[in-house]
């Protein structure tokens, strides 16, 4: 079982019921858990959509929109049915917080689930999980039908006359399916494939319905900020960023682990004192501060707070809440092939530019990380990585040049140290296997 | 499926699946979870495997073949009884993923989707698997290993090996 980690500087909103066994229904009840859902079943859509607005929570799978705006985009009269549809496909790699959710408090999935369905009127919702994630997917299992059999769920939820439903489901390994289109696609049971927006998924979503898709950390955020108030919840965090979020610290760092902590704590704090620092008592190189898609930086840049808009001032992106320190024993030539190996592997080819452009950054930075690379292919690899961004229909395209246009900026003498023959300094050599 | 002895699937994967396909607003939102349970009970998605399910959904073999050569955990052909799955993704790879991955090569005498002569184990290196605060992490099958080190690979095989023998065992019992 994954270990969990703690530090006083974590204020647990969203996790405050891990390792209490709250998988368990009962634990659940007993520790607060589906009082949010009758209140909002009691309280109805607006006001649920109101304190929502109220919450400033914005989606944590990366993007970061604004929850409460999302549901209010969803039209209220419907010839086609409506749906919520919880992304737990997590694969943005640095990112492992969903998979602590729904171990230790899949019912807050659920709540969450039904509160969103309540706001936007539907009576059905997905729980997508990773393929990866079986032994998860069996408790969420578990914890559905235990909420059908307390009546949480089903035609009449708290003895009410409203119906909702949820249905779990596997994905079978895809990253590219953590694109809501594509994973729409996928829950149609095609290849996942994003669609082209417009129309968004509030208006055409899945099987052709009005769709509400939040990240599974935002949904079981949503109960929560029901019990808490928006305004409560929105005053944990800094402006526009509501409440707390799950940072996942991994990399060369003492203590790795998944803390809770409030938007806008600052980065250097964070991976200093949160996570115990460089681990060794190594010297800090470079940090990718929101999952394998977001632009590196430097440790002179990381006095920053860590919610969406300081670090997009920054130059980065908040992302999926995936801290990845590296030490200075990294060579981040080798770093930038394993990243957009990655992305070569997961781009489904359907966009011309991330089909050809990953497919070539791969082959022109392991050539150089051999060895064999020329002055002209530094260039060559940022006009590529330019030339992939925002010419393609879903965000994969973005999340492998962005990355690649930091190191290749920010790391300039390092690819100049690998040129004309020089074996690589850090002289690690890694075959990258994958194909 | 009329008569459950034509299935190819035991008799709880086949019921599993008639209630399956007529859960969701459209059966073929079945597709991508019956592949994948599919391939856990047989091993692989063999013709027989596609055939079974393209005819359950009411599509063709064709489609079925379309969407299922998308998904990187589906497989058309078999691996080891054991298959372990090395993630080698960035924060893995920080924490000496690579080096884990070469004490498997060494151990198990074969290479990135390999499968051991006695079929017991395969080996693939893998994309992130939602393990990075673990890291390096592995899945054995569905079964994770966090913070796994090379010395301790030897003695995580002995004790698939000792359950592999233990099942066969059991079914020639």
């Amino acid at each position: 079982m994954p270990r969990l980690v703690s530090h006083p500087d974590e204020v647990k909103i969203v996790t405050k019921r891990f390792g209490l066994g709250a998988a368990e229904i009962n634990r659940y009840v007993e520790l607060g858990g589906y009082e949010s859902a009758k209140k909002c079943l009691a309280q109805g859509p607006e006001w649920i959509i109101e304190e929502m607005k109220a919450s400033s929570l914005r989606g944590r799978g990366g993007a970061g929109f604004p929850t409460g705006m999302k549901w209010s985009f969803v039209p209220k009269q419907s010839a086609k049915p409506k749906y919520v549809l919880v992304n737990g496909d997590e694969s943005e790699p640095g990112t492992c917080k969903d998979h602590l959710i729904f171990l230790h408090d899949p019912h807050s999935v659920i709540e969450g689930t039904i509160i969103a369905g309540l706001a936007i009127g539907s009576k059905l919702g997905f729980i997508y999980l990773r393929g990866e994630y079986r032994y998860l997917i069996e408790i969420m299992e578990k914890a559905v039908a235990d909420a059908y059999a307390k009546g949480f769920l089903g035609k009449n939820i708290f003895g009410s006359d409203t119906e909702f439903n949820i249905i779990t489901q596997t994905g079978a390994g895809a990253y590219e399916v953590g694109e809501e289109s594509a994973l729409m696609e996928s829950l149609e049971g095609k290849r996942g494939v994003p669609r082209i927006k417009p129309p968004f998924p509030a208006v055409v979503g899945l099987y052709g319905g009005p769709t509400v898709i939040n990240n599974a950390e935002t949904i079981a955020t949503v109960p929560h900020v029901i019990a808490m108030g928006g305004a409560a919840y929105a005053a944990v965090g800094t402006p526009r960023n509501g409440g707390t979020r799950l940072f996942c610290l991994s990399g060369h760092v003492e203590r790795p682990g998944v803390y809770e902590l409030p938007m806008g704590y600052n980065l250097r704090k964070m991976i200093y004192e949160v996570a115990g620092g460089v681990r060794g008592g190594g010297k800090l190189k470079a940090v990718v501060p929101g999952g394998s898609s977001t632009p590196v930086l430097l440790p002179e840049e990381i006095d920053i707070g860590m919610d969406f808009d300081q670090v997009g001032k920054a130059g980065s992106m908040l992302g999926s809440g995936g801290v990845v320190v590296i030490d200075d024993t990294t060579c981040i030539v080798e770093f930038a092939l394993r990243t957009i190996s990655f992305y070569q592997h997961e781009s489904c080819g359907r966009c011309i530019p991330c089909r050809e452009g990953t497919d070539w950054l791969k082959k022109s930075l392991t050539r150089f990380h051999a060895g064999f690379g020329e002055a002209k292919d530094i260039d060559n690899i940022q006009y590529l990585a330019e030339n992939m961004m925002g010419r393609t229909f879903c965000p994969l395209g973005d999340a492998a040049a962005m990355p690649t246009l930091g190191f290749v900026k920010k790391f300039r003498k390092e690819f100049e140290d690998h040129l004309n023959g020089k074996p690589c300094p850090f002289a690690k050599h890694v075959e990258i296997a994958m194909v | 499926m009329s008569a459950e002895t034509m299935s190819v699937f035991s008799p709880a994967l086949a019921a599993r699946f008639d209630l399956l396909v007529e859960k969701y607003p459209l059966r073929r939102s079945a597709l991508v979870p019956m592949l994948l349970y599919a391939q856990d009970e047989i091993g692989y998605l063999s013709d027989a495997v596609i055939s079974e399910i393209a005819h359950r959904i009411g599509i063709t073999e064709l489609d079925v073949r379309n969407v299922a050569t998308y998904y990187s955990m589906l497989r058309f052909k078999p691996v080891g009884r054991y298959n372990i799955q090395v993630c080698t993704n960035i924060s893995c790879m920080l924490r000496g993923a690579y080096d884990l991955f070469d004490r498997f090569q060494e151990e198990l005498n074969i290479g990135n989707k390999g499968v051991t002569p006695d079929k017991i184990f395969s080996l693939e290196e893998v994309e992130c698997i939602g393990a990075c605060c673990w890291a390096p992490a592995i899945q054995v099958n569905y079964d994770f290993h966090d913070e796994l080190k090379p010395e301790l690979v030897p003695g995580l095989l002995d004790g698939y090996r000792g359950r592999a023998l233990a099942e066969s065992e059991a079914k020639n019992a």
